[in-house]
């Protein structure tokens, strides 16, 4: 597993955390019942909080990602392929959002943007 | 969930200061961070829970027991970091340690060595010898070798230089690590808070103004940005405080969302660091 944390990001550290797990499971480097680390030891490794880790896991456990099982840690959830397929959906719909958002502010136009996506594409 | 500390309605006051009807817990397992101007009533919190001082009225308990009924017990089971340290000048760093060993059943000097390493403290140099950090890192070599369940410590990082104070956060996390044990310490290093801290209390002028999840408080406040003309039609009710200057106001506030839908792209809404937050809190308001 590779977390990396930036300090500069506007995005909070527990949604980097969050989000780079959810990348690792949805392009299957990450399988079904992997071990992950405990909170506490994530939180060290990482130097971060144990709160922060905490949050993390707590969503990615709601999204169904991840499931632990008390007294013995926390897995890997089983994804079908329906799941995933939706759960990348999910993701990139997050990432275009945040770039359409951006758009507006520097005030690019719709037809601008797919035409910049059009070039890119290729 | 289970609290290693808790306070309620504890009071205190000695010439113009006063503590007044605080309270606060701290769970198993996590790092809470003190924080507030000089005077705020910091230390004297933390002399209170060791019973260095008398409380006029309210109730510590640390472990679930009373701090004055069982102080020998809890005692044993704290580990005290804290500014003024008293150690005999002209003994050697082991020799002060032996004195200290004395006081604890769980005294390991393994794990005093193993600390003395990781801080590169020679153990025979003499206390009156050691820079303050090199003190504070005694200190806390001390505090963490009779299997203290608690560790309270009044602002360890503040003679420290940057390394130093990154391997003491590190030894924090590594204490913590294990779900059982507990640390509070006040600083004014808010990067130290921004760092490892899992809550936060922030005390001003004797009083409480929050203790919570580190994560939430960072949710909750925002701090809103925007031309006068805009400051001329809201209410400054719904703000903590604002600051104007020539071209514009900031506010620290809860209440964003109803700005955000109002003014939209005329306003800017940032997320604020504690630092922030403190500092909006601490001033007057309308200053």
């Amino acid at each position: 597993m590779k977390i990396v944390i930036s300090n500069s990001s506007k995005q909070p550290i527990y949604e980097q955390i969050t989000y780079q797990i959810k990348e690792e499971i949805i392009k299957g480097l990450l399988t079904e019942n992997t071990v992950l680390p405990s909170i506490r030891n994530l939180a060290k490794e990482l130097g971060v909080s144990v709160i922060t880790t905490k949050r993390a896991y707590e969503e990615l456990e709601r999204e169904g990602y991840i499931h632990t099982i008390p007294g013995k840690g926390t897995f890997v959830a089983s994804q079908n392929i329906d799941d995933i397929k939706d759960k990348k959906n999910k993701m990139i719909e997050e990432d275009l959002i945040r770039i359409i958002e951006e758009c507006k502010v520097f005030k690019i136009s719709r037809d601008e943007l797919i035409e910049m996506i059009n070039i890119l594409y290729e | 969930m289970e609290n290693i500390l808790e306070i309620k309605n504890l009071s205190k006051s000695y010439g113009n200061f006063k503590l007044d009807n605080i309270g606060f817990n701290i769970e198993k397992g996590y790092i809470m961070g003190f924080i507030g101007p000089n005077g705020a009533g910091k230390t004297t919190t933390i002399k209170l829970i060791m019973n260095l001082i008398k409380r006029n009225s309210g109730e510590i308990k640390v472990f679930g027991l009373d701090n004055i009924n069982h102080e020998k017990e809890i005692k044993s089971r704290i580990g005290f970091v804290y500014d003024e340290s008293n150690y005999y000048e002209n003994l050697s760093v082991k020799d002060n340690a032996k004195l200290i060993a004395d006081f604890y059943e769980k005294w390991s000097w393994t794990e005093f060595d193993r600390y003395i390493n990781i801080f590169g403290l020679d153990k025979k140099q003499k206390i009156k010898e050691l820079s303050k950090g090199m003190k504070t890192k005694f200190s806390l070599a001390t505090a963490l070798s009779h299997e203290a369940e608690l560790l309270l410590m009044d602002e360890p990082t503040s003679g420290l230089d940057p390394v130093s104070r990154q391997e003491i956060i590190n030894i924090l996390q590594e204490y913590i690590e294990d779900g059982n044990k507990s640390v509070l310490f006040s600083t004014h290093i808010i990067s130290d808070i921004e760092k490892m801290a899992d809550y936060v209390t922030f005390i001003n002028k004797g009083k409480i103004v929050f203790s919570e999840e580190k994560l939430k408080i960072e949710d909750e406040y925002r701090i809103v940005k925007g031309g006068l003309d805009i400051l001329e039609s809201i209410s400054e009710e719904d703000f903590i405080q604002i600051k104007r200057n020539k071209y514009g106001f900031s506010g620290l506030t809860k209440d964003y969302h109803k700005f955000q839908n109002i003014y939209g792209s005329n306003i800017v809404v940032d997320k604020p660091n504690i630092e922030e937050i403190m500092l909006y809190m601490v001033g007057e308001k309308y200053e």
